[in-house]
């Protein structure tokens, strides 16, 4: 049977989901997501550029809707009310669309999310009938009231975004998988793919990244990497590791019919 | 109508995307697109924080005070 992340009822073959931002252009976007064989892409709103030349290549040129899941965010966004906002424009542009993510910062420095905030705009979110993945700190409690609320997931940070830190706090990130009855995603804070497979061995459903992938020196190798890190981190998962054995050795090879028996 | 004094019939002021836009005519939200450049893009608007859906746009006449915002998708993470 196919191992397939399952988000509000609809099926991804692909556990890894990128951003578009922060790439020098549309064409190693491009290239850069289609090597991370990502399904779902996050895209952010912004005000048209007034002075923008008509004729100008979009992004949804360049990734249509017809082949990727869009995911639209509300980064920049610091109240639950920008944050609504934002969102019904998204579902208005992408034509209805409503799987989204919602991200409601707390400070410029640290993009930390603002909790109360994400909370409300949660609450509201999901009453107007939008499928909510939500951005989080990594508290149980926290991640708890979301999916009760009902987000469909839940995507605690393992280091700060855009900070490559890595999985700071797997023990965190496990009391929330271990409860959780929605996908949990890392969002923010894989720097290489030893972190997104880290995340994926502790029982991540899947993870998010844009920096990781698009501040690589070469974008498009570490896309590559990066879908295979995910992969590799599921697999292992799902096989279930050894336990550590701290202090007694056991060895792989026969203990007997040695040449020289002790 | 905006002010309609002699000399100014029809002017109003309205502001996009944070911006303050003199108009000399009033527009529709359609006919506001066409002016921008931005008849045929993949666009949403908001109007006064309510979304005028792209079904409404011819119909939906722009008041002097008007706050538009006209957005686009972007990469972002």
């Amino acid at each position: 049977m196919e191992d397939l992340l399952t988000i509000a009822g609809k099926g991804y073959r692909s556990r890894l989901l990128v951003g578009t931002g922060k790439y020098k252009d549309f064409d190693e976007t491009r290239r850069a997501v289609e090597a991370s064989g990502a399904e779902i892409v996050t895209v952010a709103i912004r005000r048209t550029n007034i002075g923008q030349e008509p004729g100008q290549p979009s992004l949804l040129d360049t990734l249509p809707p017809s082949k990727f899941t869009y995911l639209p965010n509300t980064a920049g966004c610091y109240t639950a009310d920008d944050a609504i906002r934002t969102l019904r424009l998204a579902r208005e542009l992408l034509d209805g669309h409503d799987l989204v993510k919602l991200e409601v910062l707390g400070d410029p420095q640290t993009l930390f999310p603002n909790m109360p905030e994400t909370l409300k705009a949660a609450q509201t979110l999901v009453k107007d009938g939008f499928k909510v993945m939500v951005y989080c700190s990594d508290d149980p409690i926290q991640t708890r009231q979301l999916e009760e609320m009902g987000c469909v997931a839940v995507m605690p940070l393992a280091s700060l975004i855009g900070s490559g830190m890595g999985i700071l706090n797997p023990w965190n990130l496990s009391l929330i998988i271990e409860k959780a009855q929605v996908p949990v995603l890392v969002d923010a804070g894989v720097g290489t793919a030893s972190d997104a497979a880290i995340a994926m061995e502790l029982g991540c459903d899947g993870v998010l990244m844009n920096t990781a992938i698009a501040g690589a020196k070469n974008p498009v190798l570490m896309a590559g990497a990066m879908k295979k890190a995910v992969e590799a981190g599921r697999e292992a998962f799902l096989a279930g590791r050894m336990p550590k054995k701290l202090y007694s050795a056991s060895p792989s090879s026969p203990t007997t019919g040695l040449i020289s028996p002790k | 109508m905006g002010d309609n004094f002699p000399g100014k019939i029809g002017r109003m002021e309205i502001t996009l995307n944070g911006q303050a836009l003199a108009l000399d005519e009033p527009l529709s939200v359609a006919a506001l697109l066409e002016r921008q450049g931005l008849a045929g893009k993949r666009v949403a608007v908001e109007r006064n924080g309510e979304i005028v859906p792209k079904s409404r746009h011819v119909s939906t006449q722009l008041e002097a005070g008007d706050r538009l915002e006209i957005v686009v998708a972007v990469g972002g993470g």
